[in-house]
């Protein structure tokens, strides 16, 4: 055996507390990814709901899902029952927000009696009050009429079909139509009131508004007639305690007997939540539904972002590196370009609400816009501020990855197209710029990765919790860029923090944060194989 | 043919060169424009205020003494109160007359008295011991989109004077406010007695107020020339009197009865009181006195209560000869010596002061402080409009101790908005400062050693092929959103420290000596390094983590009574709080971990490999060659890698907002939170009002980050390059 004197000397313990930080650092990292992963993914699947006999102020019947187990000691619990310590208590959710005082109440599992899983019972996913879980007792056509019983759980699915597609006719007549008849009337409203400003008269809109007006009113009786329709159906639902319900078709979204579902059907249903997530707009303030126009503004914001920065990019690198000479200026510039990529994102947002919003947007809408005052258009934050914010954030990053391209390329291949007679504009378009495009590629992917994922520039500059409308639609010009939008970085930071409802929300949230860190692994991964393809391809070239 | 295309080839070259010139130049400098920009909106702030004098005019209306002045918003409506009584409405930028209200009873006006300057409320005291209570109205119309304002004087408790007085005696000084459901009258009369009649109001069907109930008190009784001047809060909480032997008396009016609670000498043996007035808001009472000195008196509450001299202003050339303050901010303006000048209470700063050919007889701010009215012995009334948009800015106001109103001890504070309308907005910057140094202090007090000795294992000693894996995932790591790591921070790991305290701070022990003991038991510890240990690492770091977690939780059953951040509060006084600086240390760590790693991992990977075989050669272990050549080599690329982190910490948003409570408090307890500069600006910019001072400190707040982080930067480049430089050389 050797001395702690030598061991400490050869530096065994030193050396292993190096490998534990790196094995620490990786353990994080990849503990992290697969934390959110796993509670994200975990949310779409359909659990078991049980229904229990349970002492109490909730009692005497529950019924739910467990979202949670903890172990607590007794001094923790008020009402301790039973006399184990710790506790073993479980987390459930009853659902039926409207009818009981907490959605959420812990259940000490010493306290369950008879708890089984109701083969009937059945989850409604609503458009309002979230969840429900009851049993079903009868189905009303119209709004007087008697329940008939004698209603199947598969007559209900179709009911539903039916309903989702009524909705869906209403939805085309609101946002097609009607929408198409609103652009019209509020771009005659701005017509006419540039037109009095001018001192010129009016009345030759007056027909064509006369038009309009009509035409509203036809789709409107037509719509009423439909939402009618659509409202007039219920069913009728036993809840856990035995108090019957009634709950209108047009309020739910799916409904589905968990513990009747078999492995298809629980995988049907999975796949048909995760689509639902990834498709349709949210509902109930963000907590419910799925996040699309998060993503949509996400991917829109990154594309006009990339428009933007490439060209600004590659151009300061081109001229850094081919055009401005070496001297001590240049190098100074180099370097200042380099640092920006570290100063704090959230000075670029204040400059951008500063200058971009307040400055340029204010002074645009007053040229451009003077008919709208006091309404800003652009003076107000937007996608193309926000837009502008982040290529303005990710400029370094792209001149920083050209300009590395840029040196990789060798310096024979320049002065072998200059002797052949080429001017230097088409040994950098023809030699240069082919030689140099992977890495402008790289630098593009790394300035998208680094976009998609920052919030704190985007909170000051155009983002909201919830947009209105999508910022591209049918209605000229198609894209909107003064509109305001929603993004998934915000989506989280928002409803995680601002939520009145954190519990049920919070699936859905690490669902979003999935989503997010998978886009940006996704785009680092890129780009860091593309870097390496290129490092490999000029190593040997260059030697 | 050729020389054409010969031509059109040269052009393209120079168009070319033009536009990637102009291009790049350009868009270089609107990069550096961001800074420009932050400078041109933080610049205002230091620029002083400007007063200029606008109009003149003989006084309107009657030629007895003025008592005061009234102006509406807009300036365009100017109401002057004369000894008789007379009120007389007057265009305050020409001077013309509009129209004349005599005075509603026919008796010697004896006293006078403004009340809250918000309020428009003046009082006049009769010479029966009868006082009244004078509101002047302005509405604003647009008749055909031109502004019109017109003014009139109402007599919101009725024309009919109140008795205050019942023995009848002249009231020689008075003090008058009206809130909306009670009103106060001060008055001394001639034979020397200070009364206070109280009433409580209410509306009656027809809008008006009637008096309910009325209360008379007497606070205090003397020689007649004993009071000199008196002054009540608009609330009627406190009452205030000056005496000519140079001291206040502090009465306690909310209490029942009134009480005294003190008689403070406010001004230096010798001198008297020459001027009183409360600030907007009137919690504070502004004391002028013959030697020319202004001081800011306010009550507060502990150790116990008492009138305290929140700060005393540059002394004047003369005696106190006016003083005027303005309807909603802190500031004031003091005439003294044939020089009026105009002062910000909060921020004890003299913005503006001009010399004047006359002693005055009254000065009256404009409503939004944007203009001053004053009457000078000639008889003469001059309108000044004053450009003074930053007032509570000032240097020391933002970083010093500042004693603020309703507070017990001077303090720096950030408290930017409130409610109400007549609030001291408190502009501290230190708090924030603090935290994002807190912020950072922690962050890096956990990524450092993870990152500086993983980056040397890494560089050093570990095997190509886990390199090739340990590189990209810690660039992933880098990658990931900060926004996602506040997030899991505020919602999943908070609560888990919460309930795991001893278990994670156990780790700091636990996985070490666990680390040890496998260095200490591993057969093949005398052979070099395989570079693998990483691999083996992973299990023990696992089961350390889970070990130190169960381990705390029977320490904290057995020694903490189950519950150490209650045990810590209730033994140890410290507070906890669920969202604090340890959770922000180990989120942010995280987040400049990568950072730190790849800078560090780079310096030391590019030391060059013949200076490390000659030690070895020499006989140094492998360590310390590491230790004594690689890492002493790579020192400075390490220490500019541990400063592009530190820039990164200082500005990190999303975790610091998310992860903490964002409560603006100075104090480095490990367990509370802080609110870091980079969160408050991205909390309050969307909500501050474009321009205002607020914006602008906001935007100085921005200014400061932007520069710290950039010298860092630069520095640790400047640094970098110089040892790429050395290494070329080696």
């Amino acid at each position: 055996m050797m001395g702690l004197r030598e061991w400490l000397r050869y530096g065994v313990p030193q050396l292993w507390l190096s490998a534990a930080a790196v094995t620490a650092c990786m353990l994080m990292t990849l503990g992290l990814i697969g934390l959110v992963g796993y509670k994200g993914l975990a949310h779409f699947v359909p659990r078991a709901v049980v229904a229990f006999n349970y002492p109490g102020a909730e009692g005497p019947r529950l019924a739910g899902e467990f979202v949670a187990h903890e172990r607590v000691p007794r001094s923790r619990v008020p009402d301790a029952a039973g006399d184990a310590d710790p506790i073993q208590r479980s987390l459930l959710r009853r659902g039926n927000r409207e009818y009981v005082a907490q959605e959420f109440v812990w259940t000490q599992d010493a306290a369950i009696h008879n708890l089984e899983y109701p083969h009937d019972i059945m989850v409604l996913e609503r458009r309002e009050w979230g969840r429900l879980y009851g049993y079903l007792r009868g189905y009303a056509a119209q709004a007087e009429q008697p329940f008939t019983t004698a209603f199947s759980h598969a007559e209900l699915q179709r009911e539903l079909q039916h309903s989702s597609a009524l909705r869906q006719r209403i939805d085309n007549i609101e946002r097609g139509s009607m929408g198409r008849i609103n652009a019209a009337l509020e771009r005659l409203r701005i017509e006419r009131r540039r037109l009095e400003r001018r001192g010129e008269s009016a009345t030759r809109l007056d027909a064509q508004q006369q038009a309009l007006h009509s035409e509203f009113a036809v789709l409107s009786t037509r719509l009423q007639t439909l939402y009618a329709g659509l409202r007039a159906p219920r069913l009728l639902l036993a809840l856990a305690d035995d108090r019957e319900v009634q709950v209108p078709l047009a309020n739910i979204v799916r409904a589905y007997q968990p513990n009747a579902l078999d492995l298809v059907g629980q995988t049907a249903l999975y796949l048909e939540r995760l689509w639902e997530f990834l498709s349709a707009e949210p509902r109930e303030a963000n907590t419910g539904g799925g996040v699309f126009p998060a993503i949509f503004g996400t991917v829109l914001l990154v594309l006009i972002m990339s428009i933007i920065v490439t060209p600004f990019g590659v151009i300061t690198a081109l001229f850094l590196h081919e055009y401005a000479g070496h001297g001590v200026l240049t190098r100074l510039v180099r370097i200042s370009v380099n640092n920006l990529a570290g100063v704090p994102s959230v000075v670029y947002g204040v400059f951008g609400l500063g200058f971009f919003v307040y400055f340029v947007g204010g002074h645009l809408d007053r040229v451009l816009f003077p008919h709208m005052l006091p309404t800003p258009v652009f003076g107000t934050p937007g996608l193309l501020w926000s837009a502008l914010t982040l290529a303005l954030l990710t400029v370094p990053v792209v001149v920083v990855a050209t300009e590395e391209g840029l040196t990789r390329v060798p310096q024979a291949m320049r002065e072998g197209s200059l002797a052949l007679g080429a001017t230097q504009a088409e040994t950098l378009w023809y030699i240069v710029l082919p030689a140099v495009l992977p890495a402008i590629l790289t630098g593009l992917i790394l300035a998208v990765a680094r976009a998609a994922g920052e919030v704190a520039p985007l909170m000051l500059v155009g983002v909201v919790k919830l947009a209105p409308a999508l910022p591209v639609d049918g209605s000229y010009p198609f894209l909107h860029l003064e509109r305001k939008f929603m993004h998934l970085g915000f989506h989280i930071y928002d409803v995680g923090f601002q939520s009145p409802n954190a519990e049920s929300t919070r699936p859905l949230l690490y669902a979003t944060a999935f989503l997010l860190v998978l886009l940006i692994i996704a785009l680092n991964l890129t780009a860091i194989r593309i870097r390496n393809t290129l490092q490999r391809r000029y190593g040997t070239r260059s030697e | 043919m050729s020389r054409l295309l010969h031509r059109r080839r040269r052009y393209m070259d120079t168009a070319v060169r033009v536009v990637v010139s102009v291009g790049g130049v350009g868009i270089i400098l609107s990069v550096a424009l961001i800074f420009v920009f932050l400078v041109v909106m933080v610049y205002p702030l230091f620029r002083p205020a400007t007063v200029q004098l606008s109009a003149t005019y003989p006084v309107p209306g009657p030629t007895t003494a003025s008592l005061g002045y009234i102006l509406d918003e807009h300036q365009r409506v100017g109401v002057r109160i004369d000894a008789e009584g007379t009120a007389t409405l007057f265009a305050p930028a020409t001077g013309r007359e509009y129209r004349r209200y005599p005075a509603a009873a026919p008796a010697q006006v004896h006293s006078f008295a403004l009340g809250e300057a918000a309020s428009r409320v003046y009082g006049l005291g009769f010479g029966e011991g009868t006082a009244v209570l004078v509101r002047a109205e302005f509405s604003v119309s647009y008749p055909q989109g031109r502004m019109q304002v017109r003014g009139a004087l109402h007599y919101p408790l009725g024309a009919e004077p109140l008795r205050v007085d019942p023995a009848g005696q002249a009231l020689t000084r008075l003090a008058v406010q009206l809130d909306e459901d009670r009103a106060g009258i001060l008055a001394w009369t001639a034979d020397g007695r200070l009364l206070l009649l109280q009433l409580s109001l209410a509306e009656n069907g027809a809008g008006e107020l009637e008096i309910e109930e009325q209360r008379l008190h007497t606070l205090y009784t003397g020689p007649p020339a004993a009071l000199t001047r008196l002054a009540l809060e608009p609330r009627l909480w406190n009452a205030f009197a000056a005496h000519a032997d140079g001291s206040v008396h502090y009465y306690d009016i909310a209490a029942d009865p009134p009480q005294l609670v003190q008689a403070v000498p406010v001004v230096s043996p010798g001198a008297h009181i020459t001027a009183m007035r409360l600030l907007s808001g009137g919690v504070s009472l502004l004391v002028g006195d013959s030697t020319g000195q202004v001081a800011q008196w306010a009550p507060v509450q502990e150790p116990h209560k008492t009138l305290a001299r929140l700060r005393v202003f540059a002394a004047q050339s003369g005696p106190v000869e006016a003083l005027a303050v303005e309807y909603y901010r802190k500031g004031f303006m003091v005439a003294a010596g044939g020089v009026a000048t105009l002062y910000s209470a909060t921020a004890n700063r003299q913005l503006y002061s001009m010399s004047l050919a006359a002693p005055l007889r009254a000065l009256h701010f404009a409503p939004r402080a944007d203009a001053v009215l004053y009457e000078d012995s000639r008889a003469n009334v001059h309108l000044a409009r004053i450009h003074n948009p930053h007032p509570e800015f000032s240097l020391a106001a933002v970083w010093k101790s500042i004693w603020y109103e309703g507070r017990n001890r001077p303090a720096r504070v950030w408290q930017s908005s409130s409610a109400s309308d007549d609030f001291e907005p408190k502009f501290g910057l230190a708090p924030l400062a603090f935290g994002t140094l807190k912020a950072a202090l922690y962050a890096m007090l956990f990524a450092i050693p993870l990152a500086v000795f993983g980056a040397a294992y890494t560089a050093y000693f570990m095997h190509p092929s886990l390199r090739a894996l340990v590189k990209p995932s810690i660039e992933i790591m880098e990658a990931l959103p900060t926004v996602i790591l506040g997030f899991l921070a505020g919602i999943w790991f908070a609560p888990l420290v919460e309930r795991n305290l001893p278990g994670i701070l156990g780790m700091v022990i636990v996985l070490p000596l666990l680390v040890l003991a496998v260095a200490a038991l591993w057969p093949a510890w005398r052979r070099n390094p395989t570079g693998r240990e990483v691999v083996w690492l992973i299990p023990v770091l696992v089961a350390g983590g889970m070990l130190s977690l169960w381990l705390g939780n029977g320490i904290e059953a057995a020694f903490f009574d189950d519950n150490l951040p209650l045990w810590l509060y209730n033994e140890l006084g410290i507070r906890y709080e669920q969202r604090n600086s340890l959770v922000v240390g180990i989120a942010m760590g995280f987040a400049v971990i990568p950072t730190i790693f790849s800078v560090s991992e780079d310096a030391i990977y590019g030391v060059p490999r013949h200076l490390a075989s000659g030690s070895l050669a020499l006989g140094a272990s492998q360590w310390q060659t590491l230790l004594r050549l690689v890492l002493l080599t790579a020192s400075p690329g390490i220490l500019s890698a541990i400063m592009i982190g530190m820039g990164r910490a200082v500005g990190e948003t999303m975790i610091v907002i998310m992860a903490t409570g964002n409560t603006p408090i100075i104090d480095l307890n490990i367990f509370q939170g802080f609110r870091a500069m980079s969160a408050n600006i991205a909390v309050e910019m969307p909500e501050a009002e474009v321009n205002s001072t607020h914006y602008r400190i906001l935007f100085m707040a921005a200014l400061l980050l932007f520069i710290v982080t950039f010298a860092f930067n630069t520095l640790a480049e400047a640094i970098r390059r110089r040892l790429r430089y050395q290494y070329s050389r080696l």
